[in-house]
């Protein structure tokens, strides 16, 4: 008998706090396989962000840094200048990314800093309780957005991977979702393209993930999955924006 | 006869439901007899030989509670 799956050891025996049905769990879990698959767990830095995932620290089995909010690609391009040879990601939230940490991401990626992002993007944000991100769809509830977002008086969802790919030094941009099996294999290859692009010093590299948040979107986390694919797909379309052959 | 095995770790389980959306012979169910150490009803499998040991459950579960054989 083959074990066809089981537990990747890049990720530690603490179980996560997430809630029931978040998908913050598989995606912690493709990294760690990536991390584990390219046998370079031992060689890995991990930043985490502040948001729901603020405790991935506790979760990846390889050091870890914790950042202040959005900051987490300043502190990942220090460490990486400081220790070129280890491998550096970060792994950030649309809260922390898109929002407070706008400026440190455009500029990480403008400086073609030589580390990975992994951007998880529910289209809320989670920790603090489900208030309006910049990445809330239009007509999409939120505690602060009690009506739906209305684009007159707060504008329109931030396509952060469209943005980075008009920046040279990004030179692996692709969004991936993880509704379902298939969605989840693709997701694997983009974060596993994402780190060998890292490790070839071809510069700044950034998966963003489509993520579910069945708490504060107020569903079930089965209803969640179709939400997402329904409304977050067709907003955010799934594909590689930028490579690094493209981007000579 | 099976062609797969699966173990779930029952008392991680937070009972979310992921892994029964999409096993091709839907044999992935809630036991909803049944309350686990977190306060869950925990996944299970209803009918173990229909399993093909494919680990569409497996890669669905976000708390890794899933391991899967193939015989």
């Amino acid at each position: 008998m083959a074990v066809v799956f089981q537990k990747t050891k890049g990720l530690t025996d603490k179980e996560t706090h997430y809630c029931p049905g978040c998908t913050h769990g598989i995606i912690h879990r493709l990294v760690a396989e990536v991390l584990e698959e390219l046998d370079i767990l031992g060689e890995t830095i991990g930043v985490a962000p502040v948001g729901c995932s603020v405790l991935a620290y506790d979760y990846f089995n390889c050091d870890m840094q914790e950042a202040a909010h959005g900051r987490a690609p300043a502190v990942a391009t220090g460490i990486k200048r400081s220790l070129p040879d280890k491998i550096v990601f970060t792994y950030q939230g649309d809260g922390d990314l898109a929002s407070i940490g706008a400026g440190e991401i455009v500029h990480v990626a403008h400086r073609a800093e030589k580390i990975t992002t992994i951007f998880v993007n529910n289209a809320i944000y989670g920790m603090t309780g489900g208030q309006m991100a910049p990445t809330t769809l239009i007509g999409q509830k939120a505690t602060t957005a009690p009506l739906g977002r209305d684009s007159s008086t707060t504008g329109f969802p931030l396509k952060i991977s469209e943005m980075l790919a008009t920046i040279q030094g990004a030179v692996f941009v692709e969004r991936v979702t993880v509704h379902n099996p298939a969605a989840i294999r693709k997701a694997k290859k983009a974060i596993k393209r994402a780190f060998e692009v890292q490790i070839a010093g071809q510069g700044f590299g950034i998966v963003e993930v489509l993520s579910t948040c069945p708490t504060n979107w107020g569903m079930t986390p089965i209803k969640a999955l179709g939400w997402l694919e329904d409304n977050m797909i067709p907003y955010y379309p799934l594909g590689n924006l930028r490579t690094p052959e493209e981007a000579k | 006869m099976a062609k797969g095995k699966v173990t779930f770790n029952e008392d991680i389980c937070k009972g979310c439901g992921l892994c029964t959306t999409n096993c091709p012979v839907n044999i992935v169910v809630m036991n909803t007899t049944k309350i686990n150490a977190k306060g869950y009803h925990p996944a299970t499998i209803s009918d173990i030989d229909a399993c093909i040991g494919c680990a569409n459950c497996a890669m669905m579960c976000p708390d890794n509670v899933i391991t899967v054989e193939r015989f």
